[in-house]
């Protein structure tokens, strides 16, 4: 397939050839894919940008992948095509990474409504990569009608995630992560949504009334909506919460 | 920059992923990109793993004794999918006239308790590349 034109991989992607998907996304993380080369007006005069991107942040451990799976559900049982990118660091001393998102979305593996790409951060600051944007880009030109985002989740400064997001979920968990520290780097700032997940455990009803207080003294209202990804608890909820299905 | 993608993935009912996660750990020091998939993942979920992910190569770990089952689906269901081209290594608890068997079947390396860490990374450094991508 070496030569392949961009058009013709981009169709056959479309018809749900995952091989050409797969090369388009290695394309996009490796060279960049720019807009024009997705918005070819011949190909089948669409223009691919009505799928919703949605970002989750968060401090290391909280659930984010496991609730992302737990949308991904949620989504698919609405019959929507679901496409995930998940991002873990690069070692700097390497270069190489392991990325281990997906085991928590496994059970989606054989599922042909959904794409998951796991993606190394490649020594790029702010939660996603240099060509974050490209593949996004995409995978809504492939008509995926949900793109969830899931940042490296180093607990550091991840603001990036909002700039490509529709929407963007700032998920927590009690006693996992730093409400301060999270304050200080302008994450909880990015939320659209404040997720409190892992609430079969202790202090969840402190962290919500916390979360609340913040967002009082606020000029936005932003909802806090409490879940319990391991038992599949509470996605459905937080599609209602974003406001993005009609 | 494309660096070397590798799926290792832990196929079959047994509960162990230490030797899988060792492994990953140890690709990643060698400065590939390495995508872990957890406990009991079936062939086909490993190999719809692998084309997503764009996997330059497919490592198994294989303790349960159900390899001459598990790998050969594998390696079926890669070369149903247009991706025969991506090579794929096994280690765990293989004899070694299993192993004769699945290098014949198209298994790149198997790798036995005799062969230690750096003889694995020594391999993947020398052997695994990033196949073609779209220009
Ligand atoms: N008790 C409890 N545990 C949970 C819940 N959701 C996830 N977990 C567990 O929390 C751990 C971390 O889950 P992940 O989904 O990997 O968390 P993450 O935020 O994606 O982690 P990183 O990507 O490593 O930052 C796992 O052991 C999950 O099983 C929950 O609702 N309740
Ligand atoms: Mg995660």
């Amino acid at each position: 397939m070496t030569g392949t034109p961009l058009r013709e991989t981009l169709e056959s992607a479309r018809r749900g050839d995952i091989r050409a998907l797969a090369r388009l996304m290695a394309r996009a993380e490796n060279h960049g894919i720019t807009e024009a080369d997705l918005g070819a007006p011949d190909v089948q005069g669409r223009t691919g940008a009505a799928g919703t991107v949605i970002g989750l942040t968060g401090p290391p451990g909280v659930g984010k992948s496991t609730f992302v799976s737990c949308l991904v559900a949620e989504y698919r049982r609405r019959g929507k095509r679901v496409a995930v990118l998940c991002f873990d660091p690069s070692s700097p001393l390497t270069g190489g990474a392991l990325l281990g998102d997906r085991i928590r979305m496994q059970e989606h593996a054989d599922d042909d409504g959904v794409f998951i790409r796991s993606v190394a951060s490649r020594g790029h600051l702010g939660g996603l990569s240099v060509t974050a944007r490209a593949m996004i880009a995409t995978l809504l030109a492939v008509d995926f009608d949900v793109v969830l985002i899931e940042t490296v989740g180093a607990g550091q400064s991840e603001v990036e995630v909002a700039s490509v997001a529709d929407r963007t979920i700032v998920v927590l968990a009690p006693g996992a992560g730093d409400g301060i520290q999270m304050a200080k780097a302008g994450v909880l700032e990015i939320a659209d949504l404040y997720v409190v997940n892992k609430a079969d455990q202790e202090g969840v009803h402190t962290m919500v009334r916390e979360l609340r207080a913040m967002v009082a003294l606020g000029t936005r209202d932003i909802p806090v909506v409490t879940t319990t990804a391991a038992r599949r608890e509470g996605a459905a909820e937080v599609i209602a919460a974003l406001g993005t299905e009609d | 920059m494309h660096r070397v993608r590798v799926v290792v993935a832990k196929p079959g009912l047994d509960g162990h992923d230490r030797g899988a996660k060792v492994v990953a750990r140890a690709l990643r020091d060698a400065g590939m990109e390495v995508v872990y998939t957890g406990l009991r993942q079936t062939p086909e979920q490993i190999v719809r793993t692998a084309l997503e992910e764009g996997a330059d190569a497919v490592g198994l770990s294989l303790l349960s004794g159900a390899h001459m089952e598990l790998v050969p689906r594998v390696l079926r269901l890669l070369a149903e999918n247009d991706a025969a081209e991506v090579p794929v290594f096994c280690g765990g608890v293989i004899p070694p006239e299993d192993a004769v068997r699945l290098v014949e079947l198209g298994v790149l390396r198997v790798f036995t308790s005799r062969d230690t860490l750096p003889d694995i990374i020594e391999w993947a450094h020398a052997t695994l590349r990033p196949l073609e991508v779209v220009e």
